[in-house]
């Protein structure tokens, strides 16, 4: 069946939206291939709008190794503006690839990426807009099975009647698995139809088939049981993991926009996983183990990805990146190389220590040095042994020292707010550390114009981590606390003026927790809200509290459950979690174990230089740590 | 703090005459502007950079046209540490810019001059579908009759209400263009001034649905064919990159200049409605 372009139709339409060009594609690296050649064909989609969906790495990496193949296509969706989607409804116009303006409707897959739980409504306005039934149950062989990837993939639950799968972990080898598996029920003449695909795909065990399961649930609103309601399909789904990043080097080919988006950078990821272990982070969690790229392949990817895209800007990404075994060594090799080149480097520095900064300054050592970041996350140190974040004020002190006596003349430090048995104090112990940290800054140097910035999240507890179980810290609590340490920093005359605070309000917190922690029951809210016209909830000037709080109250007035219920209340050892069935490799029992450590404030080491502590990923998902070093050292480009 | 050794002087200036076509039209200033940058350093044109914290590359933009409208005559200059050959620029410029993005004049600047001073008038073509051509024909006469029309327009600063008639040296309805069998369509080709404020398409668009009420039903598809010096008598535009072809005497023979790149462009891409695909 040919498939006409809607280029011509959307064409008129473009002329009278904001920043069409975010509409047109034709990025330098993008590909167009011959629909009639590919035997199976993606959409991808970032459900969020072009300038934050297109430097994601998880979309151009699949893309690229999608479109490798012969015989496989895919093309990129977004989530389009509300003036475009107005228009688009006006004239008729469906949902549409940015690469070839093909309808999504006409592939054979949907695969999105969730990055974060607040692109579902942008997903169930995408599916409308493509004319994709939003149950997956009212689909049928003419639509495109929908994908779901992505961290917030780990509990798709709140999505679940809306997908027809979810894949957990690394997406490079399995989307090729499904692709063959897709590709030879084509090829077979669709056998079964749709649900003999899903049954393919589901019994394989490394896709999660919701409708293959039932969710059933206590008359007090606690899940029972979910288990699988026909033969063939496994109890637990397990994530993948890709076990070697030397043999999988993308994004060769990074996607250069013509339209401006928040990333602007050839980023390379330089490490998965993060086995530092504080209990805080999802993504610390379920991604074990550490698998570090080697310093070889980071150099040839570096080079590769500039010559390929004329960025100016290198990002080298990872959950930590200064841990990486051979991290002096990449930071000189790269600074040297391109030394005199006007291309800068930048490394996410979370980590507080001094080693930290002497990188940095390496980083920097051609440009300017405006600010450093660290993470603390907790103000006090008793907070800090909680999340297991080991960090003692003694070392942030020296370390903030060394950075201002460097050249830096600002520190941004990142806090959390609403952490499990956080009090009043352990939050205005941040304003005792930012005191101390310009205190020591004005002693380093001599000098008044020193500023450090205080940068504070809400805390939102997250499926698979130790605090799984925990309470989400109310709203109105969040908030008191946080003008309190806001007249706290006002009130100090000496200090006062050198120090920033910024923080978000409490309450888009709390629609975070329900969609994180939520269950299949979440869906009728999502779907509520986004029929109400929600839209881009990651965007504060688009997101409503109330809205999302007056359709949960409609949506679960006949259930037990309400958002307190969802975000609030703490679950005990025995409650079935909605995401128990799906498998990071996170032993349960330890999981529970660290949140008691938690309570009792006792540490964990980090497992790459401690034994391993048996968090039961490895022998789980057969996998191990990979790391350094490797002794080798970037050599000079020979020609630059 | 470091402060780096002094940016490389410019030892030449070169004049870059591109084409915005296709889907590309849709880029606005600064897009281009990101993508040249990017271009140039694909390409490895030893671009000069400013000095400071933050060095910008010395490429500079003359009136560039409005986001959404196509032009086969935007200009740029670039300034170079280096000399390089005009058409080697053109050609490597050309492949490292996206499809739709193209260059198509390079020439040395001589020291001393100044392009935008011969930026004096743009030549447009403007499409209108679903409009008669007697009707869009009446509109022109009337309007061309007019001493003064005001139109508005919004700007940063608020609504502002200018005369769009003076600058207009010519319009007329372009007769040569064939008429589709079936819907009707009009095309404008006019020669504006570059006044202040400025006249663009647009704002005689504005002025033809004031004077003869011409409201086309779906936005006009407008594409700069022209700018240059203008010559009263004939309404033509000259090259403006021709005094600097004479001034400079090409180095190795006629490699000198890139010129001719513009008749070399494929059939069919000269207007906006053509959507540029790419293999
Ligand atoms: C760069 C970055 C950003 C950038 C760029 C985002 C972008 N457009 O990509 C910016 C600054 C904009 C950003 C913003 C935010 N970010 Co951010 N970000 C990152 C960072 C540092 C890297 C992400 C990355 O590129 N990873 C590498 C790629 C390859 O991994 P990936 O996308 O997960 O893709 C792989 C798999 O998941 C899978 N996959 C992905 N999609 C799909 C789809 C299918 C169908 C399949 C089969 C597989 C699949 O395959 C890919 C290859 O293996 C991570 C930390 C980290 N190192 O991961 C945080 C991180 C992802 N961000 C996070 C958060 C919270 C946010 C924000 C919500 C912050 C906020 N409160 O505003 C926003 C949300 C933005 C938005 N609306 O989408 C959290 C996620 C929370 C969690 N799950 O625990 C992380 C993990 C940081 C952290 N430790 O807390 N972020
Ligand atoms: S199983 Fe052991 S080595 Fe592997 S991530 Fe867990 S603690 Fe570390």
């Amino acid at each position: 069946m040919p498939v006409e372009s809607l280029f011509a139709r959307l064409e008129p339409l473009l002329a009278r939206v904001n920043k069409p060009i975010q509409y047109v594609g034709g990025e330098l690296n993008s590909q167009i291939k011959d629909w009639d050649d590919a035997e199976v064909r993606w959409a991808l989609m970032y459900p969020d709008a072009y300038e934050v969906g297109l430097p994601n790495q998880g979309v151009q990496i699949l893309y690229e190794i999608l479109n490798e193949r012969d015989g496989v296509l895919a093309e990129r969706t977004y989530a389009v503006w509300p003036d475009m989607e107005k228009l688009m409804r006006e004239h008729g116009v469906p949902q549409f690839t940015v690469d070839a303006h093909r309808p999504v409707a006409a592939f054979d897959l949907l695969g999105v990426s969730f990055a974060t739980e607040l692109g579902y409504t942008n997903l169930l306005n995408a599916l409308d807009l493509a004319g994709i039934p939003l149950e997956a149950a009212d689909r049928t062989d003419e639509h495109p099975i929908v994908i779901a990837g992505g961290h917030a993939a780990f509990n798709p639950e709140p999505i679940a009647d809306f997908l027809d799968a979810a894949v957990l972990g690394d997406g490079e080898e399995i989307v090729l698995a499904i692709t063959e598996v897709v590709r030879e029920w084509k090829a077979e003449g669709r056998p079964g139809g749709r649900d003999e695909l899903l049954m393919r795909l589901a019994s394989s065990g490394g896709v999660y088939v919701p409708k293959f399961y039932d969710v059933t649930y206590l008359p007090d609103g606690r899940i029972q049981r979910v288990a699988p309601n026909r033969p063939g399909v496994p109890w637990r789904v397990a994530k993948h993991t890709v076990m070697d990043l030397d043999s999988w080097p993308y994004p060769k080919k990074p996607l250069v926009p013509l339209a401006e988006t928040v990333h602007e950078r050839y980023s390379v990821e330089i490490f998965r996983g993060c086995t530092r272990g504080c209990r805080f982070c999802q993504a610390g969690m379920i991604t074990r183990p550490v698998r570090e790229r080697s310093i070889t392949t980071i150099g040839e990817m570096v080079e590769g990805g500039l010559k390929e895209s004329g960025f100016t800007e290198v990002g080298l990404l990872s959950l930590s990146s200064a841990d990486h075994s051979e991290i002096a060594d990449i930071a000189k090799g790269l600074a040297d190389r391109y030394e005199g080149t006007n291309t800068s480097l930048s490394l996410p520095s979370t980590r507080v220590d001094a080693f930290n900064v002497t990188l940095a300054n390496e980083f920097s050592r051609n440009g300017r040095r405006s600010g450093l970041t660290f993470a603390p996350e907790g103000g006090s140190e008793r907070m800090r042994r909680v999340i297991n974040k080991m960090v003692s004020e003694e070392d942030l002190i020296r370390t903030v020292t060394t950075a201002y006596a460097s050249g830096w003349r600002q520190v941004k430090l990142y806090f959390m707010c609403g952490l499990p048995t956080e009090t009043d104090e352990d939050v205005l112990a941040i304003a005792d550390m930012a005191r101390r940290v310009i205190q020591a800054g004005r002693e380093a140097t001599g000098r008044r114009d020193i500023r450090c910035t205080v940068s504070i999240g809400g805390f939102v507890p997250k499926p698979h981590t130790p605090f799984q179980w925990a309470a989400q810290c109310d709203p109105r609590t969040v908030d008191r606390r946080l003008r309190a340490l806001r007249d706290e920093l006002r009130r100090d005359k000496e200090y006062g003026r050198a120090i920033g605070l910024r923080y978000h309000e409490g309450e888009p917190s709390i629609i975070e927790g329900l969609l994180s922690r939520g269950d299949r029951r979440v869906g009728k809210v999502i779907r509520a809200v986004w029929e109400d016209g929600g839209r881009f909830d990651g965007w504060s000037e688009h997101f409503s509290y109330e809205r999302w709080v007056a359709c949960a109250e409609k949506a679960l007035a006949d259930e037990p459950v309400d958002i307190d219920w969802y975000t609030t209340r703490e679950r005990d050892e025995v409650e079935v979690l909605p995401w128990d069935h799906l498998d990071a490799g996170l032993d349960r029992e330890w999981l529970w174990q660290d949140w008691q450590d938690a309570l009792a404030e006792v540490g964990v080491e980090d497992c790459r230089w401690t034994p391993c502590y048996d968090c039961g990923v490895c022998p789980t998902m057969g996998t191990e740590i990979q790391i350094g070093p490797t002794g080798k050292k970037l050599l000079p480009l020979s020609v630059v | 703090m470091p402060d780096g050794p002094a940016p490389a002087p410019v030892i030449q200036r070169l004049r870059v005459r591109y084409a915005k076509r296709g889907r590309l039209r849709f880029t606005s200033q600064r897009d281009v502007s990101r993508a040249v940058e990017r271009a140039v350093r694909r390409a490895g044109i030893p671009v000069a950079f400013s000095a400071g914290f933050t060095p910008h590359p010395k490429i500079s933009y003359t009136g560039a046209a409005p986001t959404g409208v196509a032009s086969e005559a935007e200009y740029l200059e670039l300034g170079l540490t280096d000399t390089r050959d005009p058409a080697r620029v053109r050609a490597d410029l050309d492949a490292a810019l996206p499809p739709g993005l193209d260059v198509l004049d390079v020439v040395p600047a001589p020291a001393g001059t100044s392009l935008a001073d011969r930026l004096q008038a743009s030549e447009w073509r403007v499409r209108l579908d679903g409009v008669d051509p007697g009707v869009a024909d009446r509109a022109v006469a009337a309007f061309m009759a007019a001493e003064r029309v005001e139109v508005e327009r919004l700007t940063k600063k608020g609504r502002r209400r200018f005369d769009a008639r003076a600058a207009v040296f010519a319009c007329e309805l372009d007769r040569r263009a064939p008429e589709a069998a079936d819907a009707p369509s009009a095309i404008l080709r006019m020669v504006v001034r570059h006044v202040t404020p400025a006249v663009r398409p647009d704002d005689v668009l504005a002025g033809l649905r004031q004077v003869a009420d011409l409201a086309p039903p779906s936005p006009p598809l407008v594409t700069r064919l022209a700018q240059g010096p203008l010559d009263e008598a004939t309404g033509e535009l000259a090259d403006p990159l021709d005094p600097d072809r004479e001034a400079v005497p090409p180095p190795g023979g006629d490699a000198g200049t890139a010129h001719g790149a513009a008749q070399e462009r494929p059939a069919g891409t000269e207007s906006a409605d053509v959507v540029t695909t790419r293999p």
